[in-house]
């Protein structure tokens, strides 16, 4: 399955390096190289400056996602958990807004620091800041509740959506725009800059996590039983959520708001290779790095020269995909 | 230096009237985003330089037969570049900023045109625009054109002798909701230009307004935008919402719908706007 996954996943990538609404094309591009031609600058710009940014950040986003949902329905025992229950997108919804409303009223020396990026910067902060009182919230005594979690995560949720209404309402027409097209996701603000900070945070987390499979395996039986078996249950928690908040955060600050991939991803590769968590987290990043990709190639040719959120593409396409799935499975679905 | 544009320029000034048909295809090399601006460069005569527009250009005809590179505040760097346009003219606030980035870097120019809600504004937009495009004595006609038809057509609005009506704008009436402008929008201006009074002034901006305000805010007419094939509300759903019902435009009858571009482009069309809304207003 690793196998079969990457060998797509190198196959999706190159193709995305090829598709596009300009007439640039990789392999002219590489025999360019090869015979030791100089590139034209729209080559250099379109393959090097738009799509490989573009690619790389899909990539991380989409493995990112997909990893923290199935280590967040491994945690939660819960096949509706996805990232976003250790409190990471609300809190980061909340920090994107804030900071696109509100960025007028930035101090001078604020707003020289990160200029541009403002949104992604408060996303991150924000989706920390909402992890960790969560966090705080539900441990007492070095123990964490994982249902106090997921109940205070319901009220902080609500509290950020409030926030976020207040800022609504107080924004004008074209951040009431912007407000909607963050939360639909988009990897049109790519550029190395964003691949270069957010990556570090999200490759360290998604290898992590990935070594969280006999953890949760053993968690699946429940806390108690995992811990006469032998497992560090708190460390796997603390592990658990902060690798998701830091891979989440930084995923939803370069992206804005991707929904399904990383809800519905584990639940495909359930389908097909079982509950064991070991080869569910490796084949989860790389599944959801190349339905990204491919969803990204999608947004950004289907209504070429304009591109639609991919948070569209996603939905409007894997939602299908998934009812087809599971109405084609004789049995019922057990976690 | 003689940049690019200067170029242009030149080729334009010399060119001709004979030469002009043959240039015409070298020097299509322009994206204009945000409605007003492109209705702008298609009054300057310079319709035939576009290469593409934005989703919000949608006047003249000739603009919709253009290309639509998307939503100003979401281009596609990519989708952009796919026609080589060695200039953009947008109105204020195109992004996303990673985007201009890497057009910049791309050697395309980028010139951003002013908003605003009066006369001086529009007067600004064609200069900004003229300079961009090389082409200032026709921007300094159109001026002057413009200026003289806004001032006449506002004078006369001014002339009524009623006393002035209260308009309320609504932008939308979403799930029985209404939308309505404050101050400091293109409604607002419009609507004191056309010689009517804003209804709301509390605020800036759109909001949503409660049954209550509404009520409070007495509007003579309601103002909307005819947005043709949408589904908009009917005068008798219009009127039939619990915050509209107690109004005397309600009792009247009275709501009025224009073009949205028309109404709050704030451009060359701008005096049409003013008369039509004026003659909507006060009817004789």
């Amino acid at each position: 399955m690793h196998l079969w996954l990457s060998v797509a996943l190198i196959v999706v990538g190159i193709f995305s390096l090829t598709v596009g609404a300009t007439e640039v094309s990789l392999g002219s591009a590489l025999w360019k190289v090869v015979q030791g031609e100089a590139l034209t600058r729209m080559e250099a710009i379109v393959l090097w400056d738009i799509r490989a940014p573009r690619l790389a950040l899909g990539l991380m986003v989409g493995a990112a996602l997909a990893m923290s949902g199935a280590v967040m329905q491994g945690l939660f025992r819960n096949p509706l958990a996805d990232p976003g229950l250790v409190g990471v997108s609300a809190g980061a919804g909340l920090g994107a807004i804030t900071a696109i409303v509100l960025a007028g009223l930035a101090p001078m020396w604020l707003a020289l620091a990160v200029g541009d990026q403002l949104v992604p910067v408060a996303a991150f902060l924000g989706g920390w800041a909402s992890t960790l009182l969560l966090y705080r919230v539900s441990t007492r005594r070095g123990r964490t509740s994982v249902a106090t979690m997921l109940l205070a995560g319901i009220a902080l949720g609500a509290l950020a959506g409030a926030l976020s209404g207040v800022l609504v309402y107080i924004s004008d027409d074209r951040q009431l725009r912007d407000l909607t097209f963050w939360g639909l996701g988009s990897l049109g603000g790519a550029n190395w800059t964003k691949v270069l900070t957010a990556g570090p945070i999200i490759m360290v987390s998604v290898v992590v996590a990935a070594s969280l499979g006999r953890g949760l395996n053993g968690l699946a039986l429940g806390e108690a039983t995992a811990a006469h078996i032998g497992l560090n249950v708190q460390w796997i928690k603390n592990t658990a959520i902060l690798t998701v908040a830091a891979a989440t955060g930084a995923a939803v600050a370069v992206s804005g708001g991707i929904g399904f991939i990383g809800i519905v991803v584990p639940h495909l590769l359930r389908l097909g290779t079982g509950p064991d968590h070991r080869p569910l987290l490796i084949n989860a990043s790389l599944l959801g790095a190349l339905l990204l990709v491919l969803a990204d190639m999608i947004a950004r040719v289907i209504i070429a020269p304009a591109e639609l959120p991919i948070g569209i593409v996603t939905a409007v396409l894997g939602a299908p995909v998934f009812l087809w799935i599971l109405l084609r499975q004789h049995a019922m679905v057990d976690l | 230096m003689i940049d690019r544009r200067g170029f242009v320029a030149l080729t334009f000034a010399f060119g001709g009237m004979g030469t002009q048909l043959l240039a015409s295809r070298d020097t299509r090399d322009v994206i204009a985003i945000g409605g007003d601006v492109t209705e702008i460069i298609f009054a300057l005569n310079q319709g035939h330089r576009l290469l593409a527009r934005d989703t919000t250009s949608t006047y003249p005809a000739a603009a919709r037969d253009l290309p639509d590179v998307g939503y100003m505040r979401r281009l596609s760097a990519e989708g952009v570049l796919s026609f080589a346009p060695s200039l953009i003219v947008s109105a204020e606030g195109a992004g996303p900023p990673e985007v201009i980035d890497i057009l910049r870097a791309a050697s395309v120019e980028f010139a951003e045109i002013p908003t605003g809600y009066d006369a001086e504004a529009i007067a600004q937009k064609i200069h900004a625009v003229g300079a961009a495009l090389a082409v200032p004595g026709k921007a300094a006609k159109l001026t002057a054109d413009t200026h003289a038809a806004l001032t006449a057509a506002v004078d006369r609005a001014a002339r009524t002798d009623a006393m002035p009506k209260r308009v309320l704008f609504v932008l939308s009436t979403q799930g029985g909701r209404i939308l309505a402008s404050g101050t400091n929008t293109g409604a607002h201006g419009i609507i004191q230009m056309a010689g009517g009074t804003n209804a709301v002034s509390e605020f800036e901006g759109y909001k949503p307004l409660s049954d209550e305000a509404v009520s409070a805010a007495a509007p003579d007419v309601i103002l909307m935008m005819d947005r043709s094939g949408d589904h908009a509300a009917t005068d008798e759903e219009l009127f039939a919402l619990p915050a509209i019902s107690s109004t005397p435009a309600a009792q009247s009858g009275d709501v009025v719908r224009m073009n949205g571009l028309l109404l709050l482009g704030f451009g060359p069309r701008t005096a049409d706007a003013v008369t039509a809304l004026n003659r909507a207003l006060y009817p004789t």
